[in-house]
């Protein structure tokens, strides 16, 4: 497999805990400017994989490629934020006693040391910025709201927001709509495809609907490695799929 | 957008009235001790003046806790040694400029070392005859162990509980190493019997007067630096860390390098709060190591609000001024009535007093979280809220996640 024009590169991946192969074998290529979905059953690796992508797990063996020729085994959670990858939890993470704007101001690209941090005044390029990103994920009247007081679903909305206030190359975005209701998660699938127009995006979820609505390649994991890959309807054709993950 | 900048005023302006307070006390306590006449009514006694100058070096202590604990989540059980060593620092100054005042007369050794036998003056001991030197090492070495071993905690993810019970460890360890003769700092007894400090008389009125205003002057710059770094990006930075240190990670910020900066800032500030006790009260030794006394800057913090710039420093004051008094009347039950405070602040007032002076007078929280509910369409409640101040620790709808947001644990 060549690594150029992959955004992201995962080849021979393996990782275990405590003799839990979490991961085993995991082979995944995301070409430049994709969005791929990735569905799977609990404990499929979904999330161990963002770990290793993201750098929080170092995989036992394997090669972790991003943009084609960075090793990710070699780096930590922040320098690998800083290199353009960005990361949506599964459960919403935001700063609860900041403000909306607050929480996009320190998610904005920009310098990563203490003390420009606290020298740091607010420039008319980044307030320009927030509300534009305000805009995106619809939370303009909130924005002096402190996070706390958020719904579910504007939380998760609100990490995206995050996500994009970096500016990043890569999104992976782990469980978008859960706790969503049907228009709020029709809502986030616009905004996916939004993003996906100039990102390339990871999303991993369980509703089936909100997948196809995406209207993506899919890539359904199990027991640590890719099951069947292709588009929504070759996979839940799968006989496979259907036995381990969509039931019949 | 107009309230919020208004209660973010009204913040200030509790910031502003502190400093101001301070300040002021800086000029007419000394004015009350020394130029009014002791028989007048305004007069301020020479061990009030003692005694009050102690307190703010606590309150300077308290709020570099609360620096740590309140603004980052780091439950530091060791501040007390960063206090400890910024006093010996002092101590160590105040010991050389004895001279040949000491007992055995001898012009360069401290008189303990006479007494152990001691040839000449250890390595360490140089420099400490000059008042400049001495102030650099009382910023220097707590900033410097803070770096260190801050450093080394920090960036193997050390956090929580385990964080707490290192810091106790190295307070303990540095308890122990203290009371060792040949360390060369006095051993059980510490440093005493101090003379001058900068030429004056310790024991004067008038140094004790000066040595209260520097306390207060100090204390004043304190808050008025806490403030400028809570209010920074940087602060919302550490506040973020304390929330949610994964999800800052995950932004780019090595949340090891935001909580070190505080640690080394908090134990500098510590270390100037044991540099001006030591002259007031005349002595210091290894007895401020003890890890309790770190426990204690813990409970002050928590009484009078930790998160909060101003709680800590009235909850040092007035456990401190409990604790003069109640161990004049009935010194065998203060460990109870203290172990007592801790337990009913941590079960009653969460926030601490000025949590529960906020909520009382129903303010921003209150109005926000009214607010909140009002969207949320439950306008029974929110009448009941805004109509008049409750008078418990207000339970509004909404307030709790509020006022006490949860950690939390990301992925």
């Amino acid at each position: 497999m060549s690594k150029s024009n992959t955004i992201l590169y995962l080849d021979g991946v393996s990782v275990s805990f405590d003799g839990f192969r979490a991961i085993n074998n995991l082979s995944l290529v995301l070409d430049k400017g994709e969005m791929r979905a990735i569905i799977g059953p609990n404990g499929a690796g979904k999330t161990t994989m963002m770990d290793i992508v993201t750098g929080k797990t170092r995989p036992d063996e394997g090669e972790v490629f991003f943009d084609g020729q960075v090793d990710l085994t070699r780096h930590d959670e922040a320098e690998i934020a800083m290199m353009g990858i960005g990361r949506k939890f599964q459960k919403p993470t935001v700063f609860e006693s900041h403000t909306i704007e607050d929480n996009l101001m320190l998610a904005l690209k920009g310098p990563r040391s203490i003390f420009p941090a606290l020298f740091h005044r607010r420039s008319a390029a980044e307030a320009r910025q927030i509300d534009d990103i305000l805009g995106v994920i619809r939370l303009g009247d909130k924005r002096h709201e402190l996070a706390a007081n958020l719904s579910h679903g504007q939380k998760q909305w609100l990490e995206i927001g995050m996500l994009l206030a970096q500016d990043p190359k890569l999104l992976l975005v782990d469980e978008p709509v859960a706790g969503m209701t049907d228009a709020e998660t029709e809502e986030t699938a616009r905004l996916l495809k939004d993003i996906a127009r100039d990102h390339s995006v990871i999303v991993v979820e369980h509703d089936m609907h909100f997948v196809r609505e995406l209207g993506v390649k899919v890539t359904c994991l199990h027991e640590g490695s890719v099951l069947s890959e292709g588009t929504l309807d070759f996979v839940s054709a799968d006989e496979r799929v259907v036995e381990v993950y969509l039931g019949r | 957008m107009i309230t919020g900048r208004f209660f973010a005023a009204g913040a200030d302006r509790r910031i502003a009235i502190t400093i101001f307070i301070l300040l002021a006390a800086a000029i007419v306590v000394p004015l009350l001790n020394l130029a009014v006449s002791p028989t007048s009514a305004l007069y301020v006694p020479a061990y009030i003046v003692a005694l009050t100058g102690k307190y703010l070096c606590y309150a300077l202590l308290a709020l570099s806790l609360d620096l740590v604990w309140g603004y980052c989540g780091i439950l530091s059980l060791g501040h007390g040694a960063f206090f400890a060593l910024g006093g010996y620092a002092m101590g160590m100054y105040l010991m050389r400029q004895i001279g040949s005042r000491g007992v055995y007369g001898n012009p360069i050794l401290p008189d303990f070392m006479v007494f152990l036998n001691y040839k000449e003056l250890p390595w360490f001991w140089h420099g400490f005859d000059h008042f400049w030197f001495a102030a650099i090492m009382v910023l220097a070495v707590p900033g410097l162990l803070a770096f260190v071993f801050g450093w080394f905690a920090f960036r193997s993810r050390v956090t929580g509980v385990y964080l707490s019970i290192i810091t106790q460890a190295m307070t303990y360890a540095l308890l122990l190493a203290f009371f060792r003769n040949d360390m060369g700092f006095g051993g059980n007894n510490g440093l005493t019997d101090f003379k001058d400090i900068l030429g004056f008389n310790v024991q004067a009125d008038a140094t004790r007067s000066a040595l209260f205003a520097a306390s207060a002057v100090m204390l004043a710059l304190a808050v008025f630096i806490t403030w400028a770094i809570v209010g920074s990006k940087y602060g919302k930075l550490l506040m973020a860390v304390r929330d949610a240190e994964s999800r800052t990670r995950f932004l780019g910020w090595r949340a090891e390098n935001v909580k070190l900066f505080a640690f080394t800032v908090s134990a500098v500030m510590a270390g100037i709060a044991g540099a001006l006790y030591v002259p007031q009260v005349g002595i210091i030794n290894p007895g401020e190591f003890e890890p309790s006394n770190s426990i204690e800057v813990v409970i002050w913090a928590a009484v009078g609000g930790r998160g909060t710039i101003v709680g800590p420093i009235i909850g040092a004051l007035l456990v401190n001024a409990g604790k003069s008094w109640f161990t004049g009347v009935l010194p065998e039950l203060w460990l109870f009535a203290l172990g007592g405070l801790f337990v009913a602040v941590t079960l009653l007032l969460p926030k601490g007093i000025i949590g529960m002076w906020d909520s009382w007078r129903g303010n921003a929280k209150a109005l926000r979280a009214a607010s909140v509910a009002e969207e949320a369409g439950t306008k029974v409640v929110v009448a009941s809220a805004t109509s008049r101040p409750a008078r418990s620790p207000a339970r509004n709808p909404g307030e709790w996640s509020l006022s006490d947001p949860e950690p939390q644990a990301a992925e």
